[in-house]
């Protein structure tokens, strides 16, 4: 089975580049503008589009996800609006890879049989779901494979040589690894280790390793892509989101092109090494 | 019955996965994963060693105070005219309530495992000091994280952690209870993966701690069997503990799970009733669902996002409870019931008059309850209650909801 991911991360290696994968939450700050937000995102130089389901209670993230995803819940967004972002998005591009970034609850009270068939026919091809390790494959993992969707597995700072198999196991479409023992927006990474860290994980799987937390600039995107197949930014076009709403927390004529100016910033440094 | 009479025990849970039947289990972000694993294997260590056993019963005996008297309620039970209520007086241990017996297990847990640095949620205060408490005696840094909420309305206890050397977080992410306070806890153990414990305050979270705080409450219910025994030369016909995230009705509970004999009864806080929705009751009004590392009954919304609990008890303001609870519920061993907020102060006010004991607000909610049984129980029947907190901390909110203190 290929799916858009597989595809995507070939021909990025053909390019000689790291692919940019970009996260933002749907429904923020209100489910039409992050549809507006979502569709300018290829063009501004989005290789692969996370987008975050919202939770009210996301133990992995910062603040800047945290109020994001509560931005998007007051406005009234689902996971069922969610997926009607990317059955939308998808009547404008077939080719950009989708993948739904969240927590398993609201998942499980939807229905793990019905989401995951929801979510494939909406043009859905990946998964990550941050609260559900190895341990609970049953869940979510298996089903989702079989569905047809990939399944992306964290790697961790903490998860050591003996551990790693059990995490790459059942893993596919990529391997993201989280460059910090922390939350989501916290400090930068030393790159240094990043990079030993991510040669370590290639030379135990054949998949494409992105990297991502802590990276905000087109300095630090550069840094990552050497060592890297992919680099995630999220917090700072989260925190773009934020910075561009009026007074009262709505959107305004700036918020898609504030985005997409931090992503077009972001995937120059990805671009600029060549590998 | 048909599940409580197919099954041999109930005291075997979890199984080796964290799983009580299909509640429980590990759903934590990667960074956490070997972290948890390595403290399930401490833990069993510990477990087989005796030394451990003999360094934890030393510190009960000589430092908390056990065991806590059983008490024979008399004059309670008089007012009733039925059921024999006796209590069993948790509250009278160093620092007021029964989350000293699971902090002091974890807590020197952690020592072994060579941690240095002590991390906690909590919402009525009540962890947060017995945390602070062991942090003090064994020379640990302690952090607690606690609701914005909370902090302005549990101020005394706040005072008291600070003076034990804790430093303590208010939390402004989320709903600012709780919850979020968990959530906080859970950032900080990511974030600091070397030389942190996270000392968690109920039988709930991912495995192996609903098992572990399960265990170092289980104290409450051997005693109790015991003197109950000693007392009355049988086991009791019934118990009745309240429930929040339920570490001190799983403490009572679990030695008797097995003896068909003893009705059991948890109660859960109704707040304004758990028709009106603004409740903390997570099996009389929740439903499975997946949140803080396990899956167990949850109040939330119909897209699964998780709703904001009340209850006039900030001990029991939380949206969800322990996974063996959940379980128990599910196979009908244990019986469920609620009380509300001003039912609770009833209770307050009843136990403090007739018995000269002023419960906190959690173990009101539990007198509430057994009141109504024992009133219907002949007057042969035994009944223990869990008095696990003392009220000092609610006596000015208790003020505040009668008009006052003239």
């Amino acid at each position: 089975m290929t799916t858009r991911i597989d595809t995507r991360f070939a021909a990025l290696k053909s390019e000689g580049r790291a692919a940019l994968v970009t996260f933002v939450m749907a429904g923020d700050p209100d489910h039409a503008t992050a549809l507006d937000v979502i569709k300018a995102l290829p063009a501004a130089g989005a290789d692969l589009i996370e987008i975050g389901m919202p939770f009210t209670d996301p133990m992995a993230d910062g603040p800047a996800i945290q109020a994001a995803g509560l931005r998007a819940l007051a406005g009234g967004e689902t996971l069922h609006s969610t997926i009607d972002i990317v059955r939308s998005f998808r009547k404008g591009d077939s080719e950009t890879p989708i993948i739904l970034m969240g927590y398993f609850n609201p998942i499980y009270i939807y229905g793990v049989e019905v989401f995951l068939k929801d979510a494939k026919e909406a043009g859905v091809d990946g998964l990550i779901v941050v609260d559900c390790p190895p341990e609970e494959d049953d869940e979510l993992c298996k089903p989702a494979l079989k569905a047809g969707l990939n399944f992306i597995r964290l790697a961790t700072p903490t998860t050591d040589e003996k551990r790693l198999p059990k995490v790459l196991s059942n893993t596919s479409g990529f391997v993201y690894y989280v460059s910090i023992a922390g939350i989501t927006g916290a400090a930068t990474p030393d790159f240094g280790k990043v990079a030993t860290a991510v040669a370590r994980i290639k030379m135990h799987t054949d998949l494409p390793v992105a990297v991502g937390f802590g990276v905000k600039t087109a300095a630090d995107a550069s840094a990552i892509a050497k060592g890297a197949d992919g680099v995630v930014v999220g917090s700072a076009l989260v925190e773009a989101v934020r910075k561009s709403l009026d007074a009262d927390g709505k959107a305004t004529a700036q918020t898609v092109s504030a985005v997409t100016a931090l992503v077009s910033e972001i995937a120059a440094g990805v671009r600029a090494v060549k590998k | 019955m048909t599940i409580q009479q197919t099954l041999n025990s109930f005291r075997t849970g979890p199984d080796e996965t964290g799983h009580f039947g299909n509640f429980g289990g590990r759903f934590v972000a990667e960074t956490l994963m070997p972290l948890i694993l390595d403290l399930e294997k401490a833990y069993t260590e510990a477990k087989a060693d005796p030394a451990f056993h003999a360094e934890l019963a030393s510190f009960h005996t000589h430092y908390v105070g056990r065991p806590s008297p059983l008490y024979f309620a008399e004059r309670l039970t008089e007012h009733v005219g039925g059921a024999k209520i006796y209590l069993k007086r948790d509250e009278l241990n160093h620092t007021g309530a029964h989350k000293i017996n699971n902090v002091l297990g974890q807590i020197l847990l952690a020592r072994r495992m060579g941690k240095t640095r002590i991390i906690a949620e909590t919402g009525a205060g009540q962890h947060g000091v017995a945390t602070a408490t062991a942090c003090a005696r064994f020379g640990l840094k302690c952090i607690v994280y606690m609701g914005a909420v909370d902090v302005e309305r549990q101020k005394p206890n706040v005072f008291r952690m600070r003076m034990l050397g804790a430093e303590i977080v208010p939390v402004v992410s989320g709903s600012k209870t709780l919850k979020d306070a968990m959530n906080e806890a859970l950032r900080d153990w990511v974030s600091n993966v070397e030389d942190t414990f996270y000392c968690i305050g109920t039988s709930a979270g991912p495995h192996p701690y609903p098992m572990m705080v399960r265990d170092f409450q289980s104290i409450i219910g051997k005693e109790a069997r015991e003197q109950m025994l000693e007392r009355e030369g049988r086991l009791p016909d019934s118990l009745v503990a309240c429930i929040g995230g339920g570490s001190n009705a799983i403490g009572l509970f679990h030695p008797f799970l097995d003896d068909p004999s003893v009705a059991i009864y948890g109660v859960e806080a109704a707040g304004h009733g758990v028709a009106s929705g603004a409740h903390a009751a997570s099996l009389n009004g929740g439903r499975p669902g997946v949140l803080h590392g396990n899956r167990t009954y949850l109040l939330m919304d119909a897209d699964g996002q998780i709703a904001e609990a009340h209850s006039i008890s900030a001990g029991l303001d939380y949206p969800g409870i322990g996974p063996e609870h959940a379980w128990l519920h599910d196979t009908g061993r244990v019986t469920y019931l609620s009380t509300t907020d001003s039912e609770a102060l009833e209770a307050f006010q009843l136990l403090s008059k007739l018995e000269g004991i002023i419960p906190a607000l959690e173990p009101a909610h539990a007198i509430a309850r057994a009141v109504e049984i024992a009133a219907s129980k002949p007057k042969d029947h035994l009944m223990i209650v869990n008095l696990c907190g003392r009220g000092d901390k609610d006596i000015f909110s208790v003020a505040e909801h009668l008009g006052g203190m003239e």
